[in-house]
Parts: C-alpha cells; structure tokens; sequence
C-alpha cells in the first residue's frame, strides 16, 4: 500500500502539466456552471460553445506545429479575414459554385502559408517578421477586396459549412441517435485504443500510470463525452464543424505522435542543429509547417465567414492572439519542441468556455480581457515553475 | 634581478571529482615575458581565471601576492582595477561596434553617463598608434582581420592602464606575418615596462620573446626556466610538458585490419563567412575496415572542421575533393547523404549540437535512423522502445526507463546516447569528435570498449581528440594536423606524444 500511494504520487508530479490543464478545465466549467446558474452545460449553449470556437481551435492545431518547430504566426488573423473576403466575391458577386470556392480558398490559404514558409525556412527571416509582415498585408488586401464594405448574405449552403447539423440518419425522435451513437462509438475507440496502448506499454516494462488512476481517467473521459453526446443530441444533433474538428484533431495527433514527420518537427523544434546533424531537412519541415498553418487559417476562414454569414473588412481581428494563448495554455514551449495537438485544442476550448461563461454573466469585454490575459499568464507560469522544480 | 611583480603560491583549485590544479606555483617577474606551457587540459586556463577573478577569491586553495601585498580578487574587475587584464583566445569583442566604442566599454569616456565622443576617439587614436594599428576607429571591429582585432584587444587594456598582460594563445588564428608583428609589439610593450603573460603552444615563439617559462603539466607546476641562464631548447620543454607516467587505462585490443573502407583525397574546406580562410587544405586520409585512426593537432588545427565538412558539408565552403567508401565514389554532400553512404558523426559538443535535450532516451536514440522504426512513415512505439531498450542495456546507459529525459542524464551516460544513436545509424565509418570530452574516468573506460568492439566488428573508426594519451592508447594509426594541413602520420609502434608534439612544434 505504501509503494502503491508512492507511485501514485510520483506519477500525478511527473505528469502534473497533462493533468493539471485537464482538472483546470473541469474546474473552470464546473465554476461557470455554478455561476451561470446551469445555463454554461444547457443543450443549446453547449452546441453554440462548439460554434463559436470551432475557428479557434482548427487554427490552434496549425498553430501548436508552427511553435512546435520552433516559430510563431502572427499573420492567421489577416487571413481569415481575406479568405472570408476571396469566398464572398466568389460565391456572392461572381456566382461560382461551392465545389470550386472551397477548394480555391484552402488552396490560397496553402500558397499564402508557403510564401511564409518560404522566406522563414529557406532565407532565415525571422518568423515574427515574415508574419507580421503577412498581418498587414492581408489585412489590406481585405479591405481592397472588399472595397471597404461588409458583403453578405450567403447561400444557405455556405452557411451550412458552419451552422449545419448532421441529419439523424438514426430517424429519433426526441433524441437525435446519430449524435448519441456517434459518441458512443468515440468512446468505445478511444478507450479501446486507450487499453492497447496500456497493454503494450505494460510488454515493453515500461513505467506506466497506476491502475487506479488509468480506470478513474479514462472513466471520467468517456463519462464527459457521453455526457456532451446526450446534450447536443437532446438539441440539434451532431454539429458539422465538430466532426470538422475532430477528424483534424485525429488526424494531426496521429501525425505528431505516431509519424516520422511529425517527429522530426519535435526534433527541429527543440535542437535544430542537433536535428540537422542527423540528416533531417529542417527548412522542408519549417516549409511545410507554415504551408500548413496557412492552410488551416484559410479554412478556419470559411467556417467563421459562413458563421457570421457576411465577410466584413475586420473579419479575424487579433484572432492570432487568441490561437496563440491558446496553444501556450494548452502547454507548448516558447522556445519550440514541446507541445501537443490536444493541449492546444484544450486550452482553446479553456479560453472558449471562459469567453462564454463570462459572457452569459454579462462580465464587460474590458474585464473579459483582463482575466484571459490573466490566465495566460498563470498558465505559463506554472509550466515554468513546474519546469524548474523538476531539474 | 628586477623585483617579483606575481607570486602565486601553493594554488589549489578542485572541481567536483577533479583536482585541476595542485599547489602550484608561478613567480613572474616585473617587466618580463613570461611563457606558460603545457598540453590542452594541463591546467594553463584554469591558473589563470583564478589570476584575474573569473575564479573568485575562496573557490580555491593558495595565495596571490600581486605588487608585494597579498591580494583576494573577488571578480574580473577588482584584478583589473589593479592593472591586470587577460585577453582570451577567443576574443571578447563586440563585432557590430566600433574600434572606439569596443576599446572604452565598461570604461565609456562619460560625464554623468553622457558620452564625450571626440574623447573616446581621440584617445583611441593616440593609443592605435602606439601599437601601430592604422585603421578608422569608427570601423566596426567585424570588418577588420584577425590579427587586428586582436591589436584592437591590446589598445583596449592599454586604455585600462595594464601593467600585467595575459595573452591566452594569441597567435593561434593569426597567419605567419602577424603572428610576428604581434611577438615584436610585445617586446615593444616590454620596453615601456609592461609584463605579460604568454600562453602558448608554439614553442619557437616561445623561445623567441620569453625571459622565463614555467611548464605545467596535469595541474602541476613542472618546471620554472629562465631563458638567460638555462637550456631552454624544444627537446628539454616538450619532455616536461608531456613526461608522465602511462598506465593501463585503456582496454587492449588486437586490431584486424582489413580492406580499405573511406578514403577522402585532397580535401579543402574554406570557412563558412572569410571565404579568403582556408581551414583545411588536401587532406588525404584512408580508414581501413578494424581499424581505429586519429587525428591529433592543437585546438584550432582544423580537426573538427575536417570532420563536420565531410559529414554533409555541415562546416564551410567551397568544399572540394573526393570521398570514396569501398572503393566507391559517394556523394556526401548534405548529412541525409553521408549517413546513407555509412558515414556517422558523433559530435563534441552534444548539448549544443547532438542532443534534444527535453525529450527522451529513446526519443534521441533512434533519431537518425527513423526508417528502422518506422514503416510507410509510419513509428511503431513497441520496436522503437525495443530498439532503445536494448542499446540501454548493451551500452549500459544508466538509467531507469528508456522515457528519461536526456537532459536529466550525466556527462557520460549522455555521451554513450549519442553513441547510441550513431550505432544504430549503422554507419561504416564512426568519426568520433572528443568522445571523452567532460566526462569521468570510468565512463571513458566503457566508451573506450564501445569504440574497440565497433572496430572488431569490422567498421572503421576516426578519432579526434586532445587527449593525447587517448589517441595514443586506442588508436593503430594517427594523423596529425597543424594549422588545416596533415603535417604526418604515425602507426602505432613510432607514435609517442614527444613525436606528435615535435611535429606539431616544428611544422
């Protein structure tokens, strides 16, 4: 019993960073739900919190390999703002159909990244400059593209990238089974591949977390996704942009976890002359990463366009210090070669939640922005701290 | 005899594990050149830091007796105070600033933080001249050469009103000429009753300027000459710089040499910036399959430019020559290339340069050679802990898990993580770049026995080390390399560190 609350306790230090967001976010939807007298988990707000931050969470997933190899974007902002603008000219002034518009624009956004990519890998520009640059220049050339005035509205198809719910193929009545059954499915995966992974870890002789806690985690995850399940299906129903963001969580996590590129990234990020002496092509990767990142700005671009179902000059405003709180929140290192996907996504939905928790409170936009500010920088600090105490 | 200026008495400075320096002694005197000698690691650096406080005053054992009265220095500015100012090999100025402003900083001709211009030029002008410097003293220190910036080092402590130079290797970057012009500016600075500190490899320069040399050798002090009425040939020092004992400290070894597995042929490196700077010049080197080569030379020979230019031109420019592995002519031209064609190079400075430090054991481990872990692009974390697992335990890396971060790890057992790393590359040819560099004496032994089993096992191994003793007990064969050029080469039975250094001395 002794040794068993020794490993228990070593291991909640050693992984104190995973841990700690996890609880943070629990306590800080638990105390909004307190605050907002239940209002922050009711089927409708919990549907509209996924809305509302879908954009920032596409983008904090380009965002996190971006910082992972070690640079920063400054430039997503502008870009969703011009996107939003190319989409509006396209679809609503020169009529063409969504199966161009779509493509075109992910396509723009892949080309603006990869100009980025271009001077920051291959001619060293730092990072911040090329992108701040990035920042000015498309946000200029929004307001040329729009001649300075708001166009909307869109066609109902358009909108549907954002607003639009999966049909109940399941035919519920009250319920809507398709999400219901979609979670339960997501739940049955995740602790399937949860168990694998234990299994193989436990072949190997690794040190893996004690049993007590490996049943309470996975537990208490599963629970949270029936639950949020149960919730969207007693609304609307499974929301598009969030099977958007999951199959770009699951795609990237297995990129970053379980792939040579991705390893590579981590290895660029935390010693790139290291990195280069082993033969990896660092400036492909840096490429490729910004390449990327633009991409996902430009799609985050269409979502939130199709959302406010207008394309205005000021469209993605700051959005770039939003994604980058994020991603720090979520636990990546400043200085590159730390971080991870689902950090990133949980600390966007951690700045979601309190956007809207305060919100429903009717907390002003002045002390709205006073907290985050505060939080980033708790958060930071205690990664720091933990950081220190560990060596 | 003119009165003692510096008396350092029974000095005794440890670091944890090692003793660098015991009860040593050094008595200059006013207005003399005074030579310190000895090999790489001997202890010549660390006496002086502790002369001009980098080492604090009760970091170490001894007195200082400076002008008569003892002294504590407590910091680089209380010794300078006293007029005693060291220049450092690798020279402390700033590039983008200029002449004048690097001469006067810290020193800044100012009234209440304000700076007087026309005073800080005018009197950097006046000082450029007494050591013939004739350049803008508005030139920014990174457009000058070498040799003058190292002039530029000298007006800035003759602005401090030195009374006792040290000069840590002051020629070794500079080309013949001003190596001379240097020697004679010293002398100069004699006759205006300067003394200084000379800490040199070069023994004919030695013999040239110094009215007094003492020798260091393992942190001790050997010998104290004076030039006017003892032997001072090249024979005599090099005896006592080197004359130590030899005992077992390397594992023995019956080489089985085989066919020739690298061959480089003349070889030219120019440095990556002073495309005017050639750091290596036709090297010609062979390594057969069994054998272990090394390259001896001076910091600075142009060892590790070699070996990280053949690796994937990750050094310099304009490289040319050819490398043939088996006979065949490969291409090396970026490190993805050099490591397929078998060339693995283990770096000297793996914090910097080897090591991701905040990820794991087995993270480093396989990072040069992913495809052996991986399919269709593809980790399998199972073989991947495998692969580092196993490597854990042959290389007796000790650690607990193979998820250890590198950065929590010892010297050693860092060294043996990027020995792992290159191993499983399955490289022909290991270049291994002062593999023993920092780390204790125990540690060396394994990696030593790492190094004789690659070697049994039919691959070739390049060594590069200052150690001399460690070229001499594990390699069959060394080159040695002066000034970017292979001065000679030594087998086994004619190799003796008196055979290296004369070569090194006398090229």
């Amino acid at each position: 019993m002794e040794a068993s609350t020794q490993s228990v306790k070593s291991h909640l230090v050693s992984h104190m960073r995973d841990y700690g967001m996890l609880i943070a976010l629990v306590a800080i939807i638990g105390l909004f739900q307190y605050l907002t007298n239940g209002i922050m988990l009711r089927p409708a707000n919990l549907t509209n919190l996924f809305l509302q931050n879908s954009y920032i969470i596409v983008m904090a997933i380009g965002m996190l390999l971006v910082i992972v190899a070690g640079h920063i974007d400054l430039s997503v902002g502008s870009v969703v703002g011009f996107i939003g603008a190319l989409a509006a000219v396209m679809i609503i002034q020169m009529g063409l159909p969504l199966v161009v518009v779509v493509p075109t624009c992910l396509f723009v956004g892949f080309v603006i990244g990869a100009i980025h990519g271009y001077w920051v890998a291959y001619w060293k520009i730092p990072s911040f400059i090329v992108t701040l640059a990035g920042m000015l220049v498309y946000r200029g050339l929004t307001l040329a593209l729009l001649k300075g005035q708001s166009i909307g509205p869109f066609p109902r198809d358009f909108q549907r990238i954002s607003t639009g719910f999966v049909p109940d193929y399941l035919g519920g009545a009250s319920l809507n089974l398709m999400a219901l059954g979609s979670g339960l499915i997501l739940t049955a995966v995740l602790l399937m591949l949860a168990f694998q992974a234990r299994r193989r870890a436990q072949k190997y002789g690794m040190e893996d977390e004690p049993w007590a806690f490996f049943l309470v985690k996975n537990g208490l995850i599963a629970l949270a996704i029936v639950y949020i399940a149960y919730l969207l299906a007693t609304y609307r129903g499974l929301p598009n942009v969030l099977v958007t963001m999951a199959v770009l969580i699951v795609v990237y996590t297995f990129i970053t976890n379980k792939t040579t590129v991705g390893r590579r990234l981590y290895a660029i990020g935390g010693n790139i002359q290291a990195a280069k002496l082993t033969g990896i092509k660092a400036e492909r990767l840096t490429f490729l990463a910004f390449a990327n990142m633009g991409m996902l700005a430009a799609l985050a671009g269409l979502i939130f366009t199709a959302r406010l179902n207008t394309a205005t000059p000021s469209a993605g405003f700051t959005f770039e210090l939003d994604v980058i709180a994020a991603v720090f929140i979520g636990g990546a290192s400043m200085s590159g070669g730390v971080g991870k996907v689902i950090g990133a996504v949980v600390g966007a939905i951690i700045m979601g939640v309190m956007n809207n928790g305060m919100s429903i409170m009717g907390v002003g936009i002045d002390w709205q922005q006073v907290i985050k500010g505060l939080v980033l920088l708790a958060a930071v600090i205690f990664d720091v701290y933990n950081k220190n105490k560990a060596r | 005899m003119s009165e003692v200026i510096l008396e350092m008495r029974g000095i005794t400075k440890r670091f944890p594990g090692v003793k660098a320096l015991d009860d040593v002694r050094l008595n200059v005197r006013a207005g003399e050149i005074h030579a310190l000698v000895g090999e790489n690691g001997a202890g010549k650096s660390t006496l002086m830091k502790i002369l001009s406080g980098v080492y604090p005053h009760g970091t170490y054992e001894g007195e200082l007796y400076y002008q008569g009265e003892p002294v504590a220095f407590s910091s680089i500015r209380d010794s300078e105070a006293k007029g005693i100012i060291i220049i450092h090999q690798e020279l402390a100025l700033v590039p983008v600033l200029s002449i004048a402003e690097n001469v006067f900083l810290g020193n800044e001709q100012a009234r209440y933080g304000v700076i007087n211009w026309p005073d800080t030029y005018r009197r950097t002008e006046q000082l450029m001249k007494t050591v013939g410097l004739q350049e803008n003293p508005m030139t920014p220190v990174a457009g000058i050469g070498v040799g003058k910036q190292q002039l530029v080092e000298i007006v800035k402590a003759l602005s401090r009103n030195v009374k006792l130079l040290i000069l840590d290797e002051p020629t070794s970057s500079l080309q013949e000429n001003d190596s001379q012009k240097l020697l004679d500016l010293l002398l100069e600075l004699k006759a205006q009753g300067i003394t200084s500190i000379l800490i040199s490899h070069k023994l004919n320069e030695v013999r040239r300027v110094a009215d007094s040399i003492t020798i260091l050798r393992d942190g001790q002090s050997i010998t104290a000459l004076d030039a006017s009425t003892e032997d001072i040939s090249e024979d005599r020092i090099v005896r006592d710089m080197v004359g130590r004992d030899m005992t077992q400290r390397f594992p023995d070894r019956v080489p089985n040499i085989g066919t020739t597995l690298l061959e480089v042929k003349n070889w030219n490196v120019w440095h990556p910036r002073r495309s005017e700077q050639q750091m290596v010049r036709d090297v010609n080197l062979s390594i057969a399959a069994g054998e272990v080569v090394g390259i001896a030379g001076l910091m600075g020979a142009g060892r590790t430019e070699f070996a990280m230019s053949l690796f994937g031109q990750s050094y310099g420019q304009n490289i040319s020559g050819s490398a043939r592995i088996k006979g065949r002519e490969v291409d090396v031209s970026t490190v993805d290339k050099a490591i397929r064609n078998g060339i693995a190079y283990v770096t000297e400075d793996r914090k910097a340069l080897g090591l991701i430090l905040d990820q794991s054991l087995s993270f480093n481990t396989t990072l040069a050679n992913l495809n052996g872990v991986a399919s269709w692009s593809m980790l399998d974390p199972g073989q991947e802990r495998a692969v580092a697992e196993d490597y854990r335990r042959s290389l007796n890396i000790r650690t607990p898990t193979v998820e250890q971060i590198v950065g929590n790890l010892s010297g050693g057992n860092q060294q043996k993580v990027m020995l792992a790393r290159w191993l499983y590359a399955q490289p022909e040819v290991l270049i291994l770049d002062e593999p023993t560099r920092g780390i204790d004496v125990g540690a060396k032994f394994e990696i030593y026995n790492i190094i004789n089993e690659l070697a049994d096992a039919g691959r070739g191994v390049l060594m590069i080390s200052s150690e001399m003793p460690e070229l001499l007990g594990m390699c069959d064969r060394i080159y040695v390399m002066n000034q970017g050029e292979f001065i000679g080469e030594l087998g086994r039975k004619e190799a003796s560190q008196e055979a290296i250094m004369s070569m090194i001395v006398n090229s």
